[in-house]
């Protein structure tokens, strides 16, 4: 029934992608699409930053072996399709991936692109290459590839530790650009190279950042587009309002709250925006190691007393989604069923008994009316992470907990976290890819850079082992919901919500499509055109 | 005179080398560093990479080798790399000192044009209902913060007009150029300019109750030369001090309309540059500002000379 219920939302989507597409009529050539970017990004090297500031501008510039198709909006090992790999196949063991790749296609600088860039790419990922990437938050997805064998200049392979099935999601992210060997990842951060439908022009800081049309481009007739000239607006009232002047062609995606895609619908009426799931997660991080928290029952306490609606109404005007780690349906590919997330604690109907059950828990470990658990609730100085940090320190005084925000500059938040010095904390969680693999090993693997809360759990670790080498869709999707269930009865790191967000464009602007359950990997622009 | 300007001249040299000393250290107080708020935008910590980057920017060393080198550095023209942008700091900071000297130029032309004028006639006119208006616009000017006033002149030109003065690093001509930094400069200049009107009317009402004023009229000096040629001119001192205070003042306003007019000038700069604690840019910037406060002071005490006979700063 869910599968059909998922093929059904995939069908929708896909026929009002379709749609679109038709009632634009026949695509024309030409023009510079004018956005404006909501901060000034740290480089432009893909790779060596995990936030997709990165990748809506420097997306364009490259290609990837493999990628999601640009104009389905659900994200999916269906919409994988080639980009500099012409094909790719598995061994009979699942252990080895080789891709085909295209031929005739250069780099921007002229220089032929071969395997042995792909392969330089991922050994540098992988840190097995003489250069070094400045920072590599990314090295953890490659972990299962054992090494990378390269066959002519048109064949190479991905040799695996264990079957992976995952790995190709992985590589058709916004995240999984093809490097040049030729360029240094010094050069790659300030004039990156690549081979995608639009070349670098330039990136001034705070400024502007420009592409232009690739001429040469492999693909026949790509990009429509001149250009793409990014605005860097800091100020989000001066960004919209900007927009609604007519000063801009499209906003940041996924940057306009939902109050404001309504004043942007106000102002401009023939403005088209789109409210979508982000794919992040606003969580609780719980420092179980340190006392009171290392108490499973303040812990389970705690994600009982969550009225998760309450958040989504007052942040989200209602437009926001809840659910386990996966991120819920129908966006989402992986969630549990409804039916099974109301069986986990805490995500019951009925929030005055949860939290009558949270209270019995507290009394249990000795706290109640008259002795209250006073705790520092640490988040980062940001409103997305500071306004639900204030909603939860509300909810939590009615189980006895006095919460306290405790305000982290954005430069000391990362480090605080990674020495555990918090008690409990509010944290933001964004996936790039919508697949367990990312997300369990990257967020709850023991030792895992990014698990701030050093959950650890050995049995639920072999079931990440065991649903990451399954390749029956179906089977793997019930281990994934086991899993995503027992991590949040585990109180591993509590899921609040899933944030919705919004992004507008002019009526003129053709070919966009917003993905729904990743904001990292539609913004290669090669279909975009303007009907002007 | 000559003793006193090599005083002053010393003077300034001393202050600036203080300024140095206070900028870089008070820097380094400031929690986290570029480092760390790279790794804080990828969501992890790699300690061996961390130390690398540390190593690989100099921030690893100890602080008074920091500091030497920077100074050594600026004493030769080099003033470093932008950690974020990897570019020569003096290629990043250049190109944006025009921007911001512009904009501050024409929000202190717009202060005084409309604030000195704007004064002598409220101080002439005192107690009329032409000198109770000018009070309450010149309250509101100060009463306003210029980040609200500009985001009100952009929403009020999109409601109205249906479009707004946003920045373009093009202008085609003198007019648009004007248009550009026109509408950003009133904005920060309003606050100057009551400020400037305040103070020529207080300094004004002094003046006109002197002697020698009552003496120029029994003389049949005409209304506007006393008010101008005797009055104003022995008003204008404090005035000239208020002026070369605000130029200095303007940087911090100019912060707010930078970024809401999305000017990509010195003041914005140095916001996202502290931001992302780009050592090299904010040292730079911050004492290129400093500079400038010093030399406008320097301006100032200079003016009070010309404009008053008496002054000669003699030893």
């Amino acid at each position: 029934m869910r599968s059909v219920r998922a093929l059904a939302v995939v069908a929708a989507f896909s026929v009002f992608a379709v749609s679109n597409i038709a009632l634009a009529g026949e695509p024309k050539q030409g023009g510079i699409l004018r956005m404006y970017h909501r901060d000034s990004p740290g480089s432009a090297s893909i790779h060596e930053g995990a936030t997709y500031s990165l990748n809506v501008p420097f997306m364009p510039v490259f290609n990837n072996l493999v990628l999601y198709k640009q104009d389905v909006p659900q994200n999916s090992m269906n919409s994988i399709v080639p980009d500099l790999a012409e094909s790719w196949a598995w061994s009979a063991d699942n252990k080895k991936l080789t891709f085909k790749l295209r031929q005739g296609v250069k780099w921007h600088d002229g220089k032929p692109f071969t395997a042995a860039d792909v392969k330089c790419t991922f050994d540098m990922l992988m840190g097995k290459s003489q250069q070094k990437f400045r920072q590599n938050p990314r090295k953890a997805w490659y972990s299962e590839v054992n090494d990378l064998t390269t066959n002519g200049d048109f064949e190479v392979s991905f040799n695996l530790k264990r079957p992976q099935p995952s790995l190709l999601a992985l590589l058709a992210s916004g995240y999984t650009p093809v490097y040049p060997c030729h360029v240094s990842p010094g050069d790659m951060r300030t004039n990156p190279i690549g081979t995608g439908p639009f070349k670098f022009v330039e990136f001034k800081a705070n400024e502007s950042i420009k592409l232009t049309r690739n001429p040469d481009y492999w693909k026949k007739g790509r990009p429509y587009l001149d250009g793409i000239e990014l605005t860097i607006i800091t100020n989000r009232s001066t960004a919209i309002l900007a927009f609604v002047a007519g000063k801009f062609d499209m906003t940041f995606p996924t940057e306009v709250t939902i109050p404001l895609v309504k004043d942007v619908k106000t102002q401009a009426p023939n403005a088209i925006c789109e409210i979508t799931p982000t794919n992040v997660s606003t969580n609780i991080i719980v420092n179980s190691s340190s006392p009171p928290f290392d108490n499973q029952d303040i812990r389970r306490a705690m994600a009982l007393a969550l009225d998760r609606k309450a958040f989504t109404s007052i942040l989200f005007e209602g437009q926001a989604d809840i659910g386990g780690t996966m991120l819920p349906a129908p966006a989402g590919l992986w969630a549990m069923p409804k039916e099974m997330l109301e069986t986990v604690p805490g995500y019951g109907p009925d929030v005055n008994a949860n939290r009558e059950e949270a209270r019995k828990l507290m009394q249990k470990a000795g706290y109640g009316p008259d002795k209250r658990l006073a705790v520092k609730i640490s988040t980062r100085n940001i409103s997305i992470y500071r306004d639900p940090a204030v909603i939860l320190i509300d909810q939590l005084k009615s189980i006895y907990i006095d919460g306290e925000l405790d305000v982290v500059e954005t430069a000391n938040w990362f480090p605080k976290v990674a020495r555990k010095d918090f008690t409990l904390g509010l944290n933001l969680t964004g996936n790039a890819v919508d697949d367990p693999d990312q997300s369990f090993f990257e967020n709850y693997s023991c030792g895992s850079e990014r698990n701030y809360t050093n959950y650890c759990n050995k049995e639920i670790e072999k079931l990440f082992d065991e649903q990451s080498q399954e390749t029956n869709i179906e089977k793997r999707k019930k281990l994934v919901w086991e899993i995503d269930k027992k991590l949040q009865e585990d109180v591993a790191r509590p899921i609040i919500f899933h944030s919705r967000m919004g992004s507008c464009w002019q009526p003129y602007v053709k070919g966009i499509t917003m993905m729904v359950n990743s904001s990292y990997n539609g913004y290669r622009y090669e279909d975009v055109w303007l009907d002007k | 005179m000559f003793a006193y300007l090599v005083r002053r001249l010393a003077l300034m040299v001393v202050t600036l080398v203080g300024i140095s000393i206070v900028i870089f250290f008070l820097l380094r107080i400031v929690p986290g560093n570029i480092v760390d708020i790279l790794f804080a935008a990828a969501g992890y910590v790699d300690p061996a990479e961390k130390a690398n980057l540390e190593r690989e920017l100099g921030i690893d060393q100890p602080l008074v080798v920091q500091y030497l080198h920077w100074i050594g550095g600026l004493l030769r023209g080099d003033l470093g790399f932008s950690y974020v942008s990897e570019k020569p700091a003096l290629e990043e900071i250049l190109p944006r000192i025009p921007i911001t000297a512009r904009l501050a130029g024409l929000a202190l032309l717009f202060s005084t044009s409309i604030g000195i004028p704007l004064g002598v006639i409220s101080a002439v006119r005192q107690g009329t209902r032409l000198d109770y208006a000018l009070r309450v616009v010149s309250l509101s000017g100060l009463s306003l913060p210029s980040f609200w006033l500009g985001l009100l002149i952009l929403t009020a030109s999109v409601s109205m007009f249906g479009t707004m003065p946003i920045f373009n690093p093009n202008p085609r001509d003198f007019w648009e150029a004007f248009a550009t930094y026109a509408v950003p400069a009133a904005a920060v200049g309003f606050r100057s300019a009551a400020l400037t009107m305040r103070i020529t009317r207080s300094s004004m009402l002094e003046v006109l109750r002197q002697d020698y004023i009552r003496t120029a009229r029994a003389k049949g000096a005409s209304e506007a030369s006393v008010n101008f040629h005797h009055a104003l001119k022995n008003a204008i001192l404090p005035v000239i001090t208020v002026v070369g205070i605000e130029a200095a003042f303007l940087i911090g306003g100019l912060i707010v309309t930078e970024t809401v007019f999305n000017i990509p000038g010195v003041a914005r700069f140095l916001v996202e540059a502290i931001r992302w604690r780009d050592y090299p840019i904010v040292q730079n910037l911050v004492m290129f500002i400093a500079v400038v406060v010093v030399v406008a002071n320097f301006t100032v005490d200079m003016l009070y000379a010309v404009f008053d006979p008496r002054i000669r700063y003699t030893d």
